[in-house]
C-alpha cells in the first residue's frame, strides 16, 4: 500500500459508506417502505472507490442500474441520495429519478442508468467533450458482465478508439448478468478485457475485491489516458453480495457460495487485513470508521423519512427548459 | 433576400452558428466523408451536402466523422450535451431511429427530468426523412409522429429554406433536445431566404395562404401538396386556409383552433401511416376543443397502413397527393 494514511482513511470511509448504505437499504426495502426496483452494490465497493479516488469533479462518470456505489464514490451527498431513494422532493433528483437514475452533474456524475449498456455511448460523448476542452480530464463508464454483451458497448468502444476519446471502460465482472452466469453469457473466451483489446484499446485487469489492486491499476490506466493516448479498458473481477434486484431469491447460487464470497472476497475484510498487516491503521481505528459510516447512513435515513413529499404539481416540471 | 436551396440553408446555418458559438459540435456518419480513403477528408462532405466544408473550417474536434454506429452517435450527442457542448448529431436517415431509439427516447429526452431539472441537454438531432425516392421501406419513412409523442423532445419539420434557417437557429440557441426533420424531397427546392440573423420561434405555425371555407393542416413536404390543392380549389372559388405547423412538439394549437373556428371544416395531411399519427392527434384536439365549430367530419389524408413500397407506381400510390387533398376538401364541403 503506497497511499498516505489520510488517503487510506478516506478510501476505507467511502467503501464503508457504500456498504452501510446498501446494507441499510436491504433492511429497509424488506419492510416495504421504499418503492420500486433497487439493485445493491454490496461486494463491489473497492471498484467504485478505487476508481473514483483518482478523479475530481471535472472528470465524468456514467453509471449503471447498480449505481449507488459509483454515485457515493464520485461524491454525491449521502442524505440527498437517501432522500431520492425515498422519493422525496428534496432528493438529489427531486424524487423524479429514484434509485436507477441518480445523477449529480456538479460532481461529474452523469447518471445511473436503467438501461443495461446505455451508459457507454454517453461516456464517449462526454470524453469527446473533455478532449475538446483539452485539460486532461477523462470520462469513465462502468459496465457489468451483462452490459459487455450489449451492442451499444461495442459501438462505444470502437467509436472511442476511432475518435481517440479519453474514455475509460471499466468492466465490473460480478459473474452474473441479472440471473444468468458469466460462464454462459460471455462467449467462449470468458474474457471481457480481450474484447476491448480487439477494438485496439490497451487493457488492464485487476482484482475488484482488493482496493489496492483497483487503485494501483487505475493509477496506470489514468496516467495513460490523461496523457492523450485515447481510450482504455479495465476488467475487474468482483462479487455481488445480493441478488440482481432486492427480492431476488438467488436460487441460482451454488451451495455455500454467498458465505464463501462474504468470507474470502469481502473488500472491506481484505482492506482491513492489508492495512493492519502493514501497521498503517489498527482495528480500533477501522472499527470507528465503519461505525461512523453506519451512523451517517442512519442519519440519512431519518432525514429521508422526515423529508417532504413531492406534490402532483411537480409531475410535469423540468420536462423542458422552455416549451 | 437571397435565393437558396433547402439543403444550403441547413449548411450555411451550421457554418454561421459554429462560428458564432464554439460549443457547437457536429457528428455523424460521413459528415466529413472520405476519412480513411485515398480521397481523404471532405472527399464527399456528407451525403446530403449539409456539412460540406465544416471539417476544413472547424477541425476534427468539432466535426467528428463517426463509424456506422447510430446508437453511439446519439449517445455521444447526449454525453456532449450533458457536458456543456451543443452537439448537432446527424442520423443519415430518420428510419435509423430504429437502431438508436434508446439513446434518443430513454436517455436524451429524459435526462433533465430524471435528474431533477439540474442538467440541460441541448442536443440537435438532424434526420433526413420522407418518401419519394424509391428508397423503399427502410429509407423513406416519416417518423415525426413517433417522436412527437415523446415528452422531453421537441420536433421540427421545416418546409422551406427560410424556415430551415430560422428554425435551426432556434434549435441551436435553445437548451432542450430537438429533433430536426429534413425532408429529402425538399433538399433541392429553392426559396427566398431573408438576410440577417432572424430566428423563428417554435409553436408558431405559418399561414401559407388564407381562406374561409376549409382549413388544411400540413408539415414538411405535405405543405406544398396542400398548397397545390388549394390553388386548384381556388379556381372553383373554394378558399383554403393552409397552415404549416413548422413544429409538431410544441404544437401551435391556437393557430389550428382559430382557423377551424372560422372555416368549420378541417383536412389534415400527414405523410405518416394513418394510426396514432399527427392527423389523429390534431383531430382529437379539434374534436375536443372546437367541437362546436365543426360543420363536417374531420378528413385525414395520410399514407396507408403499410410499409413504404419500392416500385415507382406503388410509392406514388402510397404518398398523399394534391389530388387526395383536393378530394378530401370537396368531401368535407359536400357534408351537410
Amino acid at each position: 500500500m503506497q497511499l498516505s494514511r489520510e488517503q487510506l482513511v478516506q478510501a476505507f470511509r467511502r467503501m464503508c459508506t457504500i456498504r452501510a448504505f446498501e446494507e441499510r437499504l436491504h433492511d429497509e426495502i424488506a419492510t416495504g417502505e421504499i418503492a420500486g426496483f433497487t439493485h445493491l452494490y454490496c461486494g463491489q465497493e473497492a471498484v467504485a472507490v478505487g476508481v473514483c479516488e483518482h478523479l475530481d469533479a471535472a472528470d465524468k462518470i456514467v453509471s449503471t442500474h447498480r449505481g449507488h456505489g459509483h454515485c457515493l464514490a464520485k461524491g454525491c451527498d449521502v442524505t440527498d441520495m437517501m432522500k431520492e431513494i425515498w422519493g422525496s422532493s428534496e432528493g438529489l433528483c427531486k424524487g423524479r429519478g429514484g434509485s436507477m437514475h441518480i445523477a449529480d452533474a456538479d460532481v461529474g456524475m452523469l447518471g445511473a442508468n436503467g438501461i443495461v449498456g446505455a451508459g457507454a455511448p454517453i461516456a464517449v460523448g462526454a470524453a469527446m467533450s473533455l478532449k475538446i476542452d483539452g485539460e486532461g480530464k477523462v470520462a469513465i463508464t462502468f459496465s457489468g458482465d451483462g452490459a459487455c454483451n450489449q451492442g451499444t458497448t461495442f459501438e462505444a468502444m470502437n467509436m472511442a478508439v476511432v475518435t481517440k476519446a479519453p474514455c475509460i471502460f471499466v468492466f465490473e465482472n460480478n459473474h452474473y448478468s441479472e440471473h444468468t452466469g458469466f460462464e454462459y453469457a460471455v462467449g467462449t473466451s470468458k474474457d471481457i478485457a480481450s474484447r476491448a483489446e480487439a477494438f485496439g484499446m490497451k487493457v488492464w485487469r485487476g482484482d475488484g475485491c482488493d482496493f489496492t489492486s483497483v487503485y494501483e491499476t487505475m493509477r496506470e490506466v489514468l496516467e495513460y489516458v490523461r496523457a492523450g493516448n485515447g481510450p482504455a479498458a479495465v476488467e475487474f473481477d468482483t462479487e455481488r453480495f445480493y441478488g440482481h434486484f432486492e427480492g431476488d431469491p438467488q436460487n441460482y447460487r451454488g451451495e455455500g457460495e454467498l458465505d464463501r464470497i462474504r468470507e474470502t472476497r469481502d473488500c472491506l475484510k481484505i482492506f482491513r487485513a492489508q492495512a493492519t498487516g502493514a501497521k498503517l491503521l489498527d482495528d480500533a481505528e477501522l472499527d470507528a470508521i465503519q461505525q461512523a459510516a453506519i451512523d451517517d447512513v442512519d442519519a440519512a435515513v431519518q432525514a429521508a423519512r422526515a423529508a417532504p413529499r413531492p406534490t402532483a404539481d411537480d409531475v410535469t416540471k423540468d420536462v423542458y427548459i422552455e416549451y | 433576400m437571397a435565393k437558396m436551396m433547402y439543403r444550403d440553408a441547413v449548411l450555411s446555418t451550421l457554418h454561421e452558428e459554429m462560428e458564432r458559438d464554439e460549443s457547437i459540435v457536429v457528428l455523424g456518419e460521413d459528415v466529413v466523408g472520405g476519412m480513411g480513403t485515398a480521397g481523404g477528408p471532405e472527399a464527399i462532405g456528407g451525403i446530403w451536402s449539409t456539412s460540406t466544408g465544416l471539417f476544413d473550417k472547424f477541425g476534427a474536434n468539432r466535426v467528428i466523422d463517426t463509424p456506422i454506429s447510430e446508437s453511439a452517435i446519439m449517445g455521444a450527442a447526449g454525453g456532449l450535451a450533458l457536458t456543456g457542448k451543443r452537439p448537432v448529431a446527424e442520423l443519415m436517415f430518420a428510419d435509423f431511429i430504429g437502431v438508436s431509439l434508446d439513446q434518443i427516447w430513454n436517455q436524451i429526452a429524459k435526462f433533465r427530468y430524471m435528474f431533477g431539472g439540474k442538467t440541460r441537454c441541448p442536443a440537435v438531432l438532424r434526420m433526413a426523412y420522407g418518401a419519394g425516392f424509391n428508397a423503399a421501406a427502410q429509407h423513406s419513412q416519416s417518423v415525426h409522429h413517433i417522436l412527437t409523442g415523446m415528452p422531453g423532445l421537441k420536433v421540427v419539420m421545416p418546409s422551406t429554406p427560410e424556415d430551415v434557417k430560422g428554425l435551426l437557429r432556434t434549435a441551436l440557441r435553445g437548451d432542450d433536445p430537438v429533433i430536426f426533420l429534413e425532408h429529402k424531397a425538399l433538399y433541392a427546392v429553392e426559396g427566398e431566404v431573408p438576410d440577417g440573423d432572424y430566428t423563428i420561434p417554435f409553436a408558431h405555425a405559418r399561414q401559407v395562404r388564407s381562406g374561409e371555407d376549409v382549413t388544411i393542416i400540413a408539415t414538411g413536404l405535405m405543405v406544398g401538396i396542400a398548397e397545390a390543392a388549394a390553388e386548384e380549389l381556388a379556381e372553383d372559388g373554394i378558399g383554403c386556409d393552409v397552415i404549416d405547423l413548422r413544429t409538431t412538439s410544441p404544437l401551435d394549437e391556437e393557430a389550428i383552433l382559430d382557423s377551424v373556428e372560422v372555416t368549420g371544416r378541417l383536412v389534415i395531411v400527414d405523410e405518416a401511416p394513418p394510426r396514432c399519427n399527427l392527423a389523429t392527434d390534431i383531430s382529437a384536439i379539434v374534436a375536443q376543443k372546437a367541437f362546436a365549430s365543426l360543420r363536417a367530419p374531420i378528413e385525414m389524408v395520410t399514407a396507408p397502413h403499410s410499409p413504404i413500397p419500392f416500385a415507382l407506381e406503388l410509392e406514388q400510390a402510397y404518398l398523399p397527393s394534391s389530388d387526395d387533398v383536393e378530394a378530401a376538401v370537396r368531401k368535407t364541403l359536400a357534408y351537410r
